[in-house]
């Protein structure tokens, strides 16, 4: 039975093609095409739900994907405290990479959005932030990790939560809580009529929508890209052991296409950490200025 | 030959509500980007903020085709 490559993990045959609906039709069109064999198998939602390692059932049920994340902690953690540990005046190549990566962060994103002044209390929030997603986003496309832990939606929106207690309580501690609701519910500089429209909406953006995007943009850009590279190298694996041998180049397209998709990933993951960030500093901004 | 195979086709049409629900999101994204690009070859000094900005605008638009994805997982 053929596996994909990228996908090292158990997962649960799926009985009815019908259930990944994300590539059916190239299911479809591939099955068709060949005829024979034990036929393609398309990634489903079913690779983000591996089997527990320990702990089946009870509450710390240990499945892959935390061990995915407890590396990725562990390794972070690590190389913050080395290159800390060892951090001098004039900065060697480790020390000037995550001196880079900090000053990125300090200067291009809080420093930009919230002022040189505001973001002196932010910054070590959002560095944080910005590290810890990344390093989760990272692990897609390691070799041996294969899945990002961000790709099932706890950890987001744990990222999320932490966000919207910042800003929430940023913005009241700044304006009080009757003036932040006014600043937010009421923009300044609309005729009064239009607030019934206005802040029902301005209320779901605040409290609802801006935390919840956070979150779901994260998990979703993660499912995407794993779905993608997935559906590339098992397509690979059978174009080139099981289809005919007419198909069987379709399986060098899939395996450079997965590769291309790998590089692509790695910059999806610094862009998902980086935007996560932006979009915070510029809630918490939102939330802390007091007139427009 | 489209017709013969359109029997065995077996899937869910929600693949083809994603492909609607990304046109939106990716036309936007296009106004959006090539707009920026503009912006940043008529005044390149600003070309620093008009990128943040731009980044925040993606954010915002992107969210919108990755809903459409992820609502093809949840109303299978």
């Amino acid at each position: 039975m053929p596996t994909g490559v990228a996908c090292a993990d158990a997962r649960p045959p799926t009985p009815d093609p019908r259930s990944c609906d994300l590539s059916s039709t190239a299911t479809a069109a591939l099955t068709l095409a060949a005829e024979e064999g034990e036929g393609f198998h398309a990634p489903t939602l079913a690779d983000f739900f591996p089997g527990p390692i320990f702990g089946d059932g009870t509450l710390v049920e240990f499945n892959r994907i935390m061990l995915v994340r407890v590396i990725a902690a562990v390794l972070l953690v690590a190389v913050m405290a080395f290159a800390a540990s060892r951090a001098r005046l004039v900065p060697g190549r480790g020390q000037n990479v995550v001196e880079v990566l900090l000053d990125f962060v300090r200067v291009n994103v809080a420093e930009e959005i919230l002022g040189r002044k505001e973001a002196a209390r932010f910054v070590p929030l959002l560095t944080a932030i910005f590290f810890a997603i990344l390093a989760f986003n990272i692990t897609g496309v390691i070799p041996g990790l294969n899945i990002a832990g961000t790709s099932v939606i706890g950890l987001p929106i744990v990222f999320a939560v932490i966000m919207y207690v910042v800003y929430l309580r940023a913005g009241i501690q700044r304006q009080g809580l009757g003036g932040f609701l006014r600043t937010n519910l009421f923009p300044a500089g609309v005729p009064a009529p239009m607030y019934v429209l206005l802040t029902p909406i301005e209320f779901l953006t605040v409290f609802v929508l801006r935390p919840a995007t956070l979150a779901i943009r994260l998990v979703a850009n993660m499912i995407a890209g794993h779905l993608m590279l997935v559906l590339c190298f098992a397509a690979t694996n059978y174009f080139i052991l099981e289809a005919a041998p007419a198909l069987k180049a379709f399986g060098a397209v899939t395996f450079v296409a997965g590769l291309a998709i790998t590089l692509f990933e790695v910059f999806i993951a610094a862009l998902q950490a980086y935007i996560f960030v932006v979009l915070s500093a510029v809630y918490i901004n939102l939330s802390i200025e007091t007139e427009h | 030959m489209i017709l013969a195979a359109a029997d065995a086709v077996s899937g869910n049409i929600a693949t083809v509500g994603y492909g609607l629900a990304v046109i939106g999101p990716g036309i936007g994204l296009g106004i959006l980007i090539g707009k920026t690009i503009e912006g940043m070859a008529r005044q390149p000094e600003v070309a620093g903020q008009l990128r943040t900005t731009m980044f925040i605008g993606i954010g915002f638009v992107e969210v919108l085709g990755l809903l459409g994805l992820i609502t093809g997982f949840l109303f299978q």
